[in-house]
């Protein structure tokens, strides 16, 4: 996955078709597992409480490419089940889809992970995510009083975000 | 096209009750296949506790940078997974075939006992002519 090498220093937004409400809740996590963020706009069904929610989503998504690297079939030297595997290392998956929900999930290289739970019709979002991450970096990361590893509190990327996601198809 | 790379069927507990590789570069080793088989359980599972809506039934299709993984769900729990190439056409009409093949030659051979490991001639067979039918026809297009 091409992180660096476009030509376009700034975030550049994917032609939004706007229908509204799909998005129904982000979250973003760094490499150590702590939710820096976590957006909801449409969701009538909460199972567990917060934090158990973020612990469960994260472990999830751990086991999850853990279990992409080891089922690889284009690749023969794989490590063991349940081996931390580096930020790009080993075949990872990007979107999985349920009859009620679309998950879609971006790791950069630095370990952030950016999840993003949709209307299960969604296409694919991958763009997207990167013009998140793209919006992380500038509202975020170039915050001089932002401390990396704690929780986000921009009010500046909050809503940035929530007018991109609400454009999203 | 029609690339199946493997697929698996799990019974209701998670554990694996078939397995057949049509040609995965990566070779798993029997206990790595059990690992993959429940592993997968307890994710399908997972996933529907994290649905922002009632009324999920799991995951249906994982999409990674070199595979698809679709799934199939029956009414009693038995889950039949496929591994196959990115983008690939009707695994889920082929999902629900395997599962009538399941129905024909296991569940009403007599002497299989249920949650055991397959092993009919005649659904292995079935099975393996079916597979190779979806990729000449898909060949052929």
């Amino acid at each position: 996955m091409q992180f660096f090498g476009g030509s376009e220093i700034s975030p550049s937004p994917p032609a939004p078709t706007a229908s509204g409400n799909n998005g129904h809740m982000l979250y973003v996590f760094n490499r150590n597992g702590i939710c820096l963020l976590y957006r909801e706009w449409n969701r009538p069904l909460h199972t567990l409480n917060a934090q158990q929610d973020h612990k469960l989503m994260f472990g999830l998504l751990f086991s999850l490419k853990s279990l992409t690297a080891k089922m690889d079939p284009t690749s023969a030297e794989k490590g063991n089940l349940g081996v931390p595997q580096l930020p790009g290392q080993g075949c990872s998956f990007h979107s999985f889809r349920t009859n009620t929900y679309k998950l879609s999930f971006m790791e950069s290289p630095s370990g952030i992970k950016i999840i993003l739970v949709t209307h299960p019709r969604t296409g694919d979002l991958r763009d997207s995510l990167k013009y998140i991450y793209n919006l992380y970096v500038e509202y975020v990361v170039k915050n001089p009083l932002y401390t990396p590893g704690s929780p986000i509190r921009s009010e500046l990327f909050n809503t940035t975000l929530d007018q991109y996601v609400r454009g999203i198809a | 096209m029609a690339a199946i790379y493997s697929l698996y069927i799990i019974n209701k507990s998670g554990g694996l009750i078939y397995y057949k590789n049509y040609g995965s570069a990566g070779r798993m080793d029997t206990n790595d296949t059990l690992r993959v088989a429940s592993l997968w359980h307890s994710m399908h599972a997972i996933s529907q506790q994290l649905s922002p809506v009632s009324g999920c039934s799991g995951i249906e299709l994982l999409q990674a940078d070199t595979f698809d993984l679709h799934c199939f769900q029956s009414l009693t729990g038995t889950k039949f997974f496929a591994v196959c190439e990115p983008g690939t056409q009707q695994i889920e009409s082929l999902l629900k075939y395997v599962y009538e093949l399941y129905t024909d030659y296991v569940l009403k051979n007599p002497f299989y006992e249920i949650e055991m490991p397959i092993q009919c001639e005649l659904f292995d067979m079935n099975l393996t002519q079916s597979v190779q039918k979806d990729r000449v026809a898909l060949l052929g297009q």
